[in-house]
Parts: C-alpha cells; structure tokens; sequence
C-alpha cells in the first residue's frame, strides 16, 4: 500500500494508456511523458507499461507501509525521503513508514512515481489508466485526493538481486542529458514568452494535411515563433499563444480522427497541440504533427514556457524514435551489468 | 467510385479520405475498409470520420507506403458493409427541462413543437461514426426541416443524455460536457458505460429510432 499524504495540484494513475478505443470515442489517457515511464519501471523491475503515479509540479508526499523500492522519473523535483535528499532517475529502496515528498521541479513539469509491483487499481478497457474527462479508470476515474491509499502490485516473478527491496540504490542517465534528446536548430527571432522561462523546447514537427491551407504569413510565424504554452494546457491539449495562425482556406472539414501530437488551429489561429487526454475527433485544420518520438519533451515543457517547432521528415521522425528504443536498450544493459556485479559480490561474500 | 485520397498525418498514421459529398453508401464503404484494415500487420487501429478513415500504425514496425499501397487497393476492392444493423431505440422525453430549445427548434423551423417531435422521431437515424467523447455517435438521417444551427454561446454543463440538435446533426451527449447544440429532449438511456462490453450503447452502422416518452410543454 502507499499512502497519498498530499496529492498536489493534479496526481493521477496512469500506465501507456489504452488502445484500439478510438472507434468508440474512448481518448487513450495514459502518462503524457512515455519515456519516463518506461525508464523508472525499469528501475524497479516492472513491467515497462505498468501504472505509475502521474504528479504534475506537485509538491506531493506519500508514505510507504511496506518496504518496497521505487524511482521517480520526468521532472526534476527536489525529493526527499524521510527528509534525506535523493536523486530522480534512480533506483531507489524504501523502508516500511517512510514518506516521500516531491518538492516543485526545478526542470520539466510531470514526474512518475513508479513503484515495485505497480499500482494496483482494476483495469478499465484494457488500461490501468484514469480518463479523467469520461471519469473512469484509476482511482475512482479522478485524480487523486489527500488521503488515498493505493494498492500495489505483486511484483514479478524472479526478483533480481539489484531490485531487492534492500538492494542499495543505483541510477541510470536521464533522456534530457543524452544526446539523442538534442535538435539542432536554427536561432530565432525574439519570442513572446514570459521572460525568465525556460528556453524554449525544440520540438520536432511534420507538416500537418492542412499546412498549406494556411497562408504564407502564418506558415512562417508557425516555424518561427517561439510559441507560449498558456496556463489553459492539460492533459487534453497544450493551448499556445503567438501570432495568430489565419488565412486559412480549409473550409468547412469533415469530422476526422485527432491524435495525441496532432496541432490543431481554431478559428482564432492559437495552435492546440493535442495530448493524451485529448478528444478522439475533431474538424480544425490540422497545421501540423509533432513527431512521436518529441511528445514526451513537449509533456515536459511548464506553463508559460515556450516551444518552437521545427521542420522533420518522416525519415527523422523514424530515426529519432530507434534512438529512443537504443537508449531504453542501454537502460536495461545497464542494469542488466549492476545485477552481474551484484550478484557476483553476493557470491564471494557467501565464499568468504 | 472515384479515388479516394491518401495521406500520411504524421508519422503513426495514413488517411483516407473519401471525395465529397459524404453519404451513407460511400459511409459504408469506410466501414468496410475500417474493419478489413484494423486487422493488417502494425495497425493499431482503424478510426473512422466522416467520409474519411484514419489508419493509426506501428510507426517502428509499419511501412508507411506499403500501407498506403494496400489502403489504395483495399478500397478499390471494399464492398460497402450493409453492416449487421443493429436497431437501437432511444426513448426521449422531449421539451420541458430535459428540452429546453425545442421551442425555439420549433420557431426557427416554422412548425409546431408536437410537429418537431413527430419529425424527429419518425425518421431512421444511421451512426456514421463514433467520435468526440466516449459513446458519442454521428447520426446521418436528420429531417431537412430540422436542421438548426448551433446555440450562439454553448451551455458550460449540458446534462448526460440530452438529445440534440446541431445544424445538420443530431444525437445524444453520453455524459455531461459543455456544449452547443439545441436541447431537445433527454433519455435514460446509458450511452457509454465502461464496464461494459461493447461500452458504448452506439456503434458505427447502427440504426437508430428515436421514440417518444412524452412531450413536455
């Protein structure tokens, strides 16, 4: 069991969301950054979909009744455990009463907190995830509330030493600081966002079927802007603020099928880049796409900092998601080896 | 038929989409292409809109052209699916509170209400796709005389299973949720319940009636 001491402005279940619902109107939810999911269940010997505790900024405190071990991932929160300082991105063990509290991030916007076993809530559709529109999944379909007591998984069969729950703690390098996250781009014109954020996210875009519906003005200020994620983003959809995208000539559309990574513009030409939790339809002209292998950096980018989009070509929008497949790859290398050596220090102890 | 047109939407999927106008024949078309192409190799899905699918793949595994290829020659082959036509009836308390527009409905088509709800209810409704929020369903089949456009500002809460009207659509909202089109009516119907298996009441290519509870005036 874990015991949520303090929710935070938006905490929720959620694991990869669910599939093959679309047809019935039903969103995917599941965590917005993917990658960090996949990395801190990693950590902890889960299964690399199971469900985590999404926390958006927080700050966010839980206690653990039982010792077990955990990883907190995605954002960069100052994290304490019993008042000890600890890293994000490591594989960390935790003793039975311990609390843990996630302090605001001082990078990214979203952490998971992924604990051996999993969070064990009933699956609703084939997913563990909570739709917080359609309030169904997770916990009750809400977010979670102080108070809440999460049930955990049974942790896998063939425990590995290195994730024993007394296994000393071990950390992995996190996407942001490799190389693969990096786009070279090209500088920019002045942007429009809060001074003080951070620089703005280099996101990677195809063109959308619309794109050349819009006019010349607006398809330049889409490259070139530096593009205010406004407070009105959530899990549905990052509301941007810049010129206005206009002069669109699409017409009335036809109902389509929208994605997560879909930037949809409405009448008032303020891009909504699609999430998660977004809609499964909708009729705005789509001016572009942003790559799979880029939404987990968009997940990452804060309230009223900024983004810029740039151009990508599918051969690239390919090739920075094998990169991303390598990396989870050196992931389990890397864990793979610090079992090795666990294992082999525990036989020489037994030896000696 | 003419070709249709094949698109990539990023880098997990393809669209194709049907030449206008939109119909139910060439509807039929695309369900059939929906369910052939949702068992392909790397799809991971096949969503329909209207007049047009969108095929949503594997992006590491799928070849994009290949599927492309194969949607061209699908839809060439797609014999429209005369669906296995479910009949689904909708009981609707119309007007009153559960329809507070089905006047002005009423108004803007020059009939009486009784009239709007004779109309409404005694045509055969047709789900051309499922889509927006969970359950709910684009019905095709609206009596010319009804179309009415949508309410100037959208109601921030409209209740679960008000029945609607906006401009050539009609249906009913699954759960409660903003929204602008006009009120009509309500059902007691569950539209979209997760627990259950299909969990949505509607799907593509169900025939819909609506039938009458009582008229509120």
């Amino acid at each position: 069991m874990i015991d949520v001491l303090r929710a935070g402005v938006l905490s929720s279940v959620q694991d990869s969301g669910r599939a093959g619902l679309r047809h019935l109107g039903v969103a995917q939810a599941g965590v917005l950054d993917t990658l960090a999911l996949e990395v801190g269940n990693r950590l902890v010997a889960n299964a690399p979909q199971a469900a985590a505790i999404e926390i958006t900024v927080g700050p966010a405190a839980f206690r653990f009744t039982r010792a077990t071990r955990i990883a907190i991932t995605g954002a960069q929160f100052a994290a304490t455990l019993d008042g000890v300082p600890v890293y994000t991105w490591w594989s960390l063990p935790v003793r039975a009463g311990q609390e843990l509290v996630l302090q605001g991030p001082t990078r990214g916007m979203r952490g998971y907190l992924c604990i051996r076993g999993g969070i064990d809530v009933l699956p609703v559709l084939g997913s563990r995830s909570t739709d917080l529109a359609a309030r169904f999944g997770g916990l009750g379909g809400r977010k979670l509330r102080d108070g809440d007591r999460l049930a955990l998984g049974v942790p896998a069969a063939g425990a590995r030493s290195a994730s024993a729950v007394d296994a000393p703690a071990f950390g992995v390098k996190a996407p942001q600081w490799c190389r693969f996250a990096e786009v070279a781009h090209e500088p920019v014109r002045r942007g429009k966002h809060v001074a003080g954020a951070e620089r703005a996210a280099v996101i990677r875009v195809l063109r959308g079927p619309e794109y050349d519906a819009f006019d010349e003005a607006a398809r330049a200020a889409f490259w070139s802007d530096e593009w205010c994620v406004t407070p009105q983003s959530n899990r549905m959809g990052y509301r941007l603020a810049g010129s206005p995208l206009t002069g669109t000539h699409s017409g009335d559309m036809l109902s389509h099928a929208v994605l997560p990574g879909t930037i949809q513009v409405p009448s008032n030409g303020q891009p909504i880049v699609l999430m998660s939790d977004a809609q499964t339809t909708g009729g705005y002209p789509r001016v572009g796409v942003v790559i799979a292998a880029d939404l987990w950096k968009l997940a990452q980018v804060r309230l009223g900092g900024a983004v810029r989009f740039v151009r990508s070509t599918r051969e690239e929008a390919r090739y920075a998601l094998a990169e991303q497949q390598a990396y989870l790859r050196q992931i389990d290398a890397a864990i793979a080896m610090h079992e090795e050596r666990m294992q082999r220090a525990a036989g020489r102890a037994h030896a000696a | 038929m003419t070709e249709p047109r094949i698109y990539p939407f990023g880098d997990s999927a393809l669209v194709c989409e049907a030449p206008p106008p939109a119909t139910l024949a060439c509807q039929e078309r695309i369900w059939a292409l929906a369910q052939a192409a949702g068992e392909w190799a790397h799809v991971v899905e096949a969503v329909p809109g209207m007049n047009n699918l969108t095929l949503v793949f594997d992006p590491l595994r799928a070849d994009m052209e290949a599927l492309a290829r194969q949607l061209a020659h699908a839809w060439n082959r797609a014999v429209a699916v005369k669906a296995a036509a479910r009949e689904i009836e909708i009981p609707v308390r119309y007007g009153g509170e559960h329809g507070p527009d089905l006047h002005e409905v009423a108004q803007h088509a020059g009939l009486s209400v009784e009239e709007v709800v004779r109309r409404h209810s005694s045509a055969e409704y047709v789900v051309f796709f499922v889509g927006f929020q969970p359950g709910f369903a684009y019905l095709g089949g609206l009596d010319d005389s009804l179309h009415t456009p949508r309410r100037a500002v959208p109601r921030l809460e409209v209740p679960a299973g008000s029945v609607g009207i906006g401009g050539a659509q009609t249906g009913v909202y699954p759960a409660a949720s903003p929204g602008g089109w006009q009120l009509i009516g309500r059902t007691a119907s569950t539209l979209f319940d997760p627990a259950r298996n299909p969990p949505t009441l509607l799907q593509s290519g169900d025939r819909v009636r609506f039938s009458v509870v009582e008229v509120a005036p």
